[in-house]
């Protein structure tokens, strides 16, 4: 492997490790505070992407420029109305119930959005590249490649990851947020409404989620199944790092998305594979995660 | 407890006979109830599982295993028999749920959920990148096999493994039923409640469940070789998470109290998509969604959980 | 004089800042009941948890007939000999109180059957009498989750029975139990356990129920073992009625 192929392994791994961690952290999230493995999330990363493209195709005519904003509508309105409505009439009337009653229900979730995705927007795939081709290629080191995927993704997920530290530690929502995980009753206990720290969190998480689709969008074609395959991967990160830990969730996204892209250019049919084999490795060492347990405040 | 499930399994008795009758009469209905009994095997092992309080994301490790099985034996050796194919099935992922089981029933909960669902998708990611044997996403096609010597035209044969999987499933669902009934079974249900009171007794829990989880991955296997024998095929989606998504959806739908449940489920979750596939084209995944949440939502013991909850409601319902 | 059936040796353990064993010296003699006193965080469940391996030490050692179990597994002690039963009963909620009592009857008979019944078990009338001994037969057929909290109690201890131990250990055998009734289960439980020949170690803090039914009294107090003698001996030491009783 020459040097120009490994820097452009080190370039697909990053552009793709930011994606997965904006889907991944979403999930992790959620589990963090609702305890919650969210199945329909891969749906929401999925219609975030195809919504994202039929914004985007639709301003594309007036100025390609709006395509921005586009995505990130997109993003919102999945993550409100799709994330809002799952919470509110799926989970909440569960509370208190049986765990695999709130998992099977968002497997529910995931079956109906699987296949209304296929209704709405059919099974032929979807290209909406406008966003990728209205910013210039850059040169790294030597190697071309668009800074749509090198700049502007990572520069997104970093901008996540400080926002959401931020958000959890220096503001009074994040806090309210952080002592219903550490612990739920106690903090029912002193007046935190739960339900609404739930509802909340149930949707920055489904946004992020579909941000991941929407950013995704223009780099890659939509097709059915994208969905199914998300909700395994942004899990298998998510479970790797330790649910709940954001910064973890984080290394471990990049960490996942340097091997993948490596092997790739190395052993291209072990692929898919790379991701799941890293999980039972990490698991069968420490079923907490590499990060859950060195950290002790989750989230 | 005996006394209180005879009504359940008299219509478990009068399921079997409708599943062996009705068919003769209706023909599309052989392959239909073939694969409701076939798959309710599988859900079987759910059921085990879920009566220690363990949810297994993925189970559908098992039944690719078994369907892989038969598909490697026909690809590799040639030809292939019914019931070799069953217990070879069977067997191999039993053997292989020994494996995996010794490390997964060193977790509880959501870690044995997950490391369940992270075996399943390295299993599958395998059988479809590993292109040069299993043919990759396109699977294996399973050629109709004899039965113990004896070949039959596609009519007879689809009325054939109907009935070797009617035996098969009556068998597992007894034996499943003794099981639960057995003192082993009663330290599966304990493990639920109390695991160190279990530990207390001298009982070790890891056993206990290990030797659960390989009786699900058997049951698995068989159903497993049972449905690439009826579809003739096996492809890497027999292992994919959504496969296990859907054992547990079955499971929950039919009501994993009583074994009879994993029948229920299955009956109910074939003939959705079977008649909504005739009739509605491709929105089945949406109906069996939406069924699913409302029995989530009103009936969480499920379909067999039913019938109890209405007796409930008119003994102490005022 | 009677043989020593458990035997503890400078048993340490610390959690954090708290001292819960700081050189715990104890023997159990064959035959006894042996109570155990103490103000509450002293650490006489610690000991009971150390005994059956619940918690390893970090520093002694326990031996149970001349075996050293130091640090074994809770079921490989449970076979030796050594039963439990707990402060808060530890049942199988969701099965009736005789399969509870079948679960403990196959697990100490082991390699339990995967396909004849647990009814069938050839130890049912066995657990009958049992739970007859204890009170509770009339519940045989209830779920364990429909019993109150009393009776919870006393099928937890039958639990421990049903193993036929030698040593039976004890964590406040008659807490949640109405007073009126203390003396009546006391009577019932240990006239059982003379009959079954068990010896047993017992947590309580009812000085009546200590005086009445220990044949020695060990007091424990800040992790150490303050003193060890008759009920009259030790509850004549006037700093043991100090520090310990409180009167």
């Amino acid at each position: 492997m020459n040097s120009t192929l490994a820097i452009l392994a080190i370039l697909d791994g990053i552009s793709y490790a930011a994606l997965v961690f904006l889907v991944s952290v979403g999930l992790s999230l959620i589990f963090g505070v609702l305890r919650v493995v969210n199945v329909a999330h891969g749906s929401l990363y999925a219609f975030g992407a195809y919504l994202a493209a039929t914004f985007s195709l639709a301003v594309a005519p007036i100025s390609p420029w709006l395509t921005y904003p586009a995505l990130l509508a997109a993003s919102i309105v999945i993550g409100v109305v799709c994330g809002g409505f799952i919470e509110r009439f799926l989970l909440r009337p569960l509370s208190g119930q049986e765990d695999v009653l709130q998992l099977l229900i968002t497997f529910a979730a995931f079956m109906i959005m699987d296949n209304l995705q296929r209704l709405i927007w059919g099974v032929q795939p979807i290209f909406a590249a406008e966003p990728l081709r209205l910013l210039p290629n850059v040169a790294v080191f030597g190697v071309s490649y668009t800074s749509y995927q090198v700049i502007l993704l990572p520069g997104v997920a970093l901008a996540t990851l400080l926002g959401l530290r931020y958000f959890l530690r220096r503001t009074l929502s994040g806090a309210v947020i952080l002592a219903v995980t550490e612990d739920r009753e106690a903090s029912t206990a002193i007046g935190i409404d739960a339900k609404r720290v739930y509802f909340v969190t149930f949707v920055i998480g489904a946004s992020l989620a579909a941000l991941g689709g929407a950013l995704a969008s223009p780099t890659t074609s939509l097709v059915p199944g994208m969905g199914a395959d998300m909700i395994v991967l942004s899990f298998a990160v998510a479970a790797t790092a330790g649910l709940g830990q954001i910064e973890g969730t984080a290394l471990t996204a990049l960490m996942i998305g340097l091997t993948r892209a490596f092997v790739i250019y190395l052993q291209p049919e072990f692929e898919v594979l790379v991701p799941y084999l890293l999980m039972v490795l990490v698991l069968l060492v420490r079923p907490f995660g590499l990060f859950g347990a060195v950290q002790v405040r989750k989230i | 407890m005996s006394g209180r499930i005879k009504p359940v399994t008299a219509v478990a008795i009068i399921f079997f006979l409708v599943s062996a009758v009705a068919p003769l009469f209706v023909s599309s209905w052989a392959t239909l109830f073939a694969l409701i009994l076939a798959k309710g095997i599988v859900v079987l092992g759910i059921i085990l599982l879920l009566q220690a309080g363990q949810v297994s994301f993925g189970h559908a490790m098992f039944f690719a295993t078994g369907a892989y099985t038969a598909a490697f034996w026909g690809k590799y050796v040639g030809g292939g028999d019914i019931v070799l194919f069953i217990a070879l099935g069977g067997i191999t992922s039993a053997v292989f749920g020994l494996i995996v089981g010794l490390f997964v029933v060193r977790y509880r909960e959501i870690f044995f959920g997950m490391l369940n669902l992270a075996f399943s998708m390295v299993l599958w990611s395998l059988l479809e990148k590993m292109f040069h044997y299993t043919n990759g996403a396109d699977g294996i096609r399973v050629p109709r096999p004899a039965l113990l010597g004896l070949s039959f035209t596609p009519e007879t044969f689809q009325y054939v493994i109907l009935y070797v999987s009617l035996l098969a499933a009556v068998v597992a669902f007894y034996g499943v039923q003794r099981y639960l009934e057995s003192p082993l079974g009663h330290m599966l249900r304990a493990i639920k409640s109390n695991e160190t009171r279990l530990e207390y007794l001298g009982t070790s829990a890891r056993r206990v469940l290990l030797i659960g989880y390989m009786i699900s991955a058997f049951l698995g296997g068989i159903g497993g070789a049972l449905v690439a024998i009826i579809q003739q095929i096996a492809t890497p989606e027999f292992g994919f998470w959504t496969k296990s998504g859907e054992f547990v959806f079955i499971a929950i739908l039919g009501g994993s109290a009583h074994a009879f449940g994993a029948f229920a489920g299955a009956a109910m979750f074939e003939c959705v998509r079977f008649y909504a596939a005739a009739h509605l084209a491709d929105t089945w995944q949406l109906i069996l969604g939406v069924v699913l949440i409302v029995i989530i939502l009103y009936a969480p013991n499920g379909l067999i959980g039913l019938r109890q909850r209405y007796g409930q409601a008119k003994q102490g319902g005022h | 004089m009677a043989s020593v059936l458990l035997s503890a040796k400078g048993i340490k353990i610390r959690f954090g800042g708290v001292v819960a064993a700081d050189g715990i010296d104890l023997d159990v003699l064959e035959g006894e009941n042996l109570a155990i006193i103490g103000p509450n965080g002293a650490g006489k469940t610690t000991f009971l948890n150390i005994s059956t391996g619940y918690l390893r030490p970090q520093a002694g050692s326990i031996s149970f007939l001349g075996q050293e179990i130091t640090a074994q597994l809770p079921r490989t002690i449970t076979k030796l000999g050594i039963a439990r039963a707990f402060q808060i009963p530890q049942l199988f909620l969701d099965q009736t109180v005789m399969e509870n009592m079948l679960i403990a009857a196959a697990s100490r008979l082991g390699s339990p059957s995967g396909f004849t019944a647990l009814s069938a078990l050839p130890e049912l009338p066995e657990m009958e009498r049992l739970l007859d001994l204890v009170g509770v037969k009339s519940y045989a057929s209830r779920k364990a989750r429909e019993l109150p909290e009393g009776q919870r109690k006393l099928v937890d201890i039958a639990l421990a029975l049903a193993l036929k131990p030698r040593l039976l250990l004890m964590d406040e055998p008659t807490s949640g139990v109405a007073s009126a009734e203390k003396l009546e289960i006391m009577d019932i439980l240990t006239s059982a356990l003379a009959k079954e020949k068990v010896t047993s170690v017992f947590v309580e803090h009812d000085m009546d129920m200590v005086e009445r039914y220990a044949h020695r009294v060990a007091v424990w107090n800040v992790g150490k073992i303050q003193k060890v003698g008759t009920p009259a001996e030790v509850l004549a030491d006037p700093k043991v009625r100090e520090q310990v009783i409180g009167i």
